[in-house]
């Protein structure tokens, strides 16, 4: 059985058809890509997958329970994370704090507990921290737990970013241009990183528009294009898909090249 | 205890018990701002606290040690009522609700003979001490101190920075603005028993949106890194029109310049300190 699998998946504004009956079943295990050109859905597609924009239509079920109407907040203890295409790390919290805020659906203790300091409270707490240091520790900035987040390099920030989704160790891990704005070194180590987390255990979502990062980390690619999606299946299949080539440089250009390559 | 400092504590007992009543209120408003929401019902809340508590001890005569928890209870209920509906939309609606619920309230004080109307309420037994007034202080800043450090403190952290991730991070963003409001809710309305039972006579004007402004500045002065920078803030602005008295007129202009002030030139508020958000 799938983990994620939506059915019809759509979300309308005004004048618009963002995301147009979108049906995808992702297996258990693995890296798995959502591709398509600017504007073409793959972000308000995670928006609602991670529940922050309503579907206007369809249904979504993730580990076996229907998440359609279910709010952002309850995916965390379901075992859903993700990251943000504009990094949205907690600028004025440390490293180390950033990837304890990953932890806040595990965490039971009531007030009560807090502020009398209860035993339970003091243990969930130190086993948080040592969660947190492993965490900083697979992306490599362990060293950095205790600097204000804000003072990371952008390439810190994406890591920051998917540690303090990796914490609580998930089942999905939703990444959104995990690659954008970064060089050809940083994209490499990244890309290398995904492969990790896969092979852990989690299966990664992302989408992306860097096709090399794509085509050689991904098990799986489905593409979107006006929102509605045109091919899903092996990678190197999607190269030779003619709607694919053809949503990437237009029909014009697909033509020409065709004719020139026979 | 030395006769120059019973003379001092004399003199100045109603200052010293406006000081705490005031540091409890910078904490009502420190509250809600820490989850990055804007409320200015603290006056109103403040109102109601004061109001329900005088009330409680004139016409039914109860003892102080239950008129003071049970001042919370009316502030809470215009809370839920004021805060279940606002706080669904995102953006300043929050504000401005409160804001009118101050007004309306004072027009009710106003028109309402059981309260006094404009006269207001005369003769209120003086039963708050400074050693209440203080020692419940010093509770309220152990205690959101304390809640700082852990989990829920780090939630409001994040969700005053970025109230998306911290969802996504599985932050019940409303729940816990609800809460805010609730616990702003509490200390203002504690705080109102106390200046009520302290000052023997409360009016309908002292709760409009003067006192919501100034209340805002504690807190924007001091700034609300950590609940008790919101209290210094306090201090500050309750004893500067004692030391300025002949600016005493101005003061509401005093209070605006030091909040467009305090917005360009300190962000942060006079104690910038940035708490640690972890217990281990």
């Amino acid at each position: 059985m799938s983990l994620l699998q939506t059915e019809g998946l759509t979300r309308r504004y005004a004048g618009l058809v963002a995301v147009d009956a979108v049906t995808l079943a992702v297996p258990q295990g693995g890296v798995h890509a959502v591709i398509g050109p600017n504007g073409a859905g793959k972000t308000t597609f995670f928006n609602m997958l991670s529940g922050l924009v309503p579907p206007s239509e369809g249904t979504m079920r993730f580990a076996g329970q229907d998440i359609t109407r279910g709010k952002a907040h309850r995916r965390a203890a379901l075992g859903m994370a993700r990251t943000f295409q504009n990094i949205r790390v907690f600028t004025e919290m440390t490293v180390l704090e950033n990837v304890l805020t990953g932890l806040h659906a595990g965490m039971a203790c009531g007030l009560a507990g807090v502020v009398l300091r209860l035993s339970g409270f003091r243990r969930a707490e130190r086993a948080a921290v040592v969660a947190s240091r492993a965490a900083l520790d697979a992306v490599g900035l362990a060293d950095h737990a205790d600097a204000l987040s804000g003072s990371l390099s952008y390439g810190d920030q994406r890591r920051l970013e998917i540690a303090r989704a990796m914490v609580a160790k998930p089942r999905l891990l939703l990444l959104d241009e995990p690659a954008a704005g970064m060089n050809p070194a940083e994209t490499e180590s990244l890309a290398g990183l995904v492969r990790r987390i896969a092979d852990g255990g989690t299966t990664v979502l992302l989408v992306e528009h860097d096709m090399g990062f794509v085509m050689g980390l991904s098990d799986s690619v489905s593409v979107l294009n006006f929102g509605r999606l045109i091919y899903s299946g092996t990678p190197a299949q999607a190269r030779s898909e003619p709607a694919v080539v053809e949503a990437y440089l237009g029909a014009r250009l697909a033509e020409k090249l065709r004719a020139r390559h026979g | 205890m030395p006769a120059w400092l019973d003379d001092f504590l004399w003199t100045y007992q109603n200052l010293i018990n406006t000081l705490g009543v005031n540091g409890l209120l910078a904490l009502s408003m420190y509250v809600v701002l820490a989850v990055g929401q804007l409320s200015l019902g603290q006056a109103a809340f403040m109102g109601l606290g004061a109001y329900s508590s005088a009330l409680m001890t004139m016409k039914l005569h109860l003892p102080f040690f239950v008129v003071l928890p049970a001042s919370c209870v009316v502030p809470v209920l215009f809370a839920l009522a004021i805060g279940v509906p606002t706080l669904r939309l995102s953006g300043v609606y929050l504000a401005i609700a409160t804001i009118g619920l101050g007004e309306v309230l004072r027009t009710v004080y106003l028109n309402v003979d059981l309260v006094g109307g404009a006269l207001g309420l005369n003769g209120i037994p003086e039963r708050a001490e400074a050693w209440m007034i203080y020692g419940l202080l010093v509770v309220a800043i152990a205690a959101l101190w304390l809640i700082g450090r852990s989990h829920v403190g780090r939630a409001m952290e994040a969700m005053r920075q970025d109230p998306v991730a911290a969802s996504v991070m599985g932050v019940d963003v409303q729940r816990y603005q609800l809460g805010a409001l609730l616990a702003s809710a509490v200390l203002a309305g504690i705080a109102g028993c106390l200046s009520a039972h302290q000052s023997s006579f409360i009016g309908p004007n002292e709760y409009g949106f003067e006192p919501a402004v100034t209340i805002l500045s504690f807190a924007l002065l001091g700034g609300i890194g950590t609940p008790v920078a919101s209290v210094v803030g306090a201090f500050i602005l309750t004893l500067l029109p004692e030391l300025l008295r002949g600016f005493s007129d101005l003061r509401l202009v005093f209070n605006g310049l030091i909040i467009v002030a305090a917005v360009l030139f300190l962000p942060r508020g006079l104690v910038a300190l940035r708490m640690r958000r972890r217990a281990a």
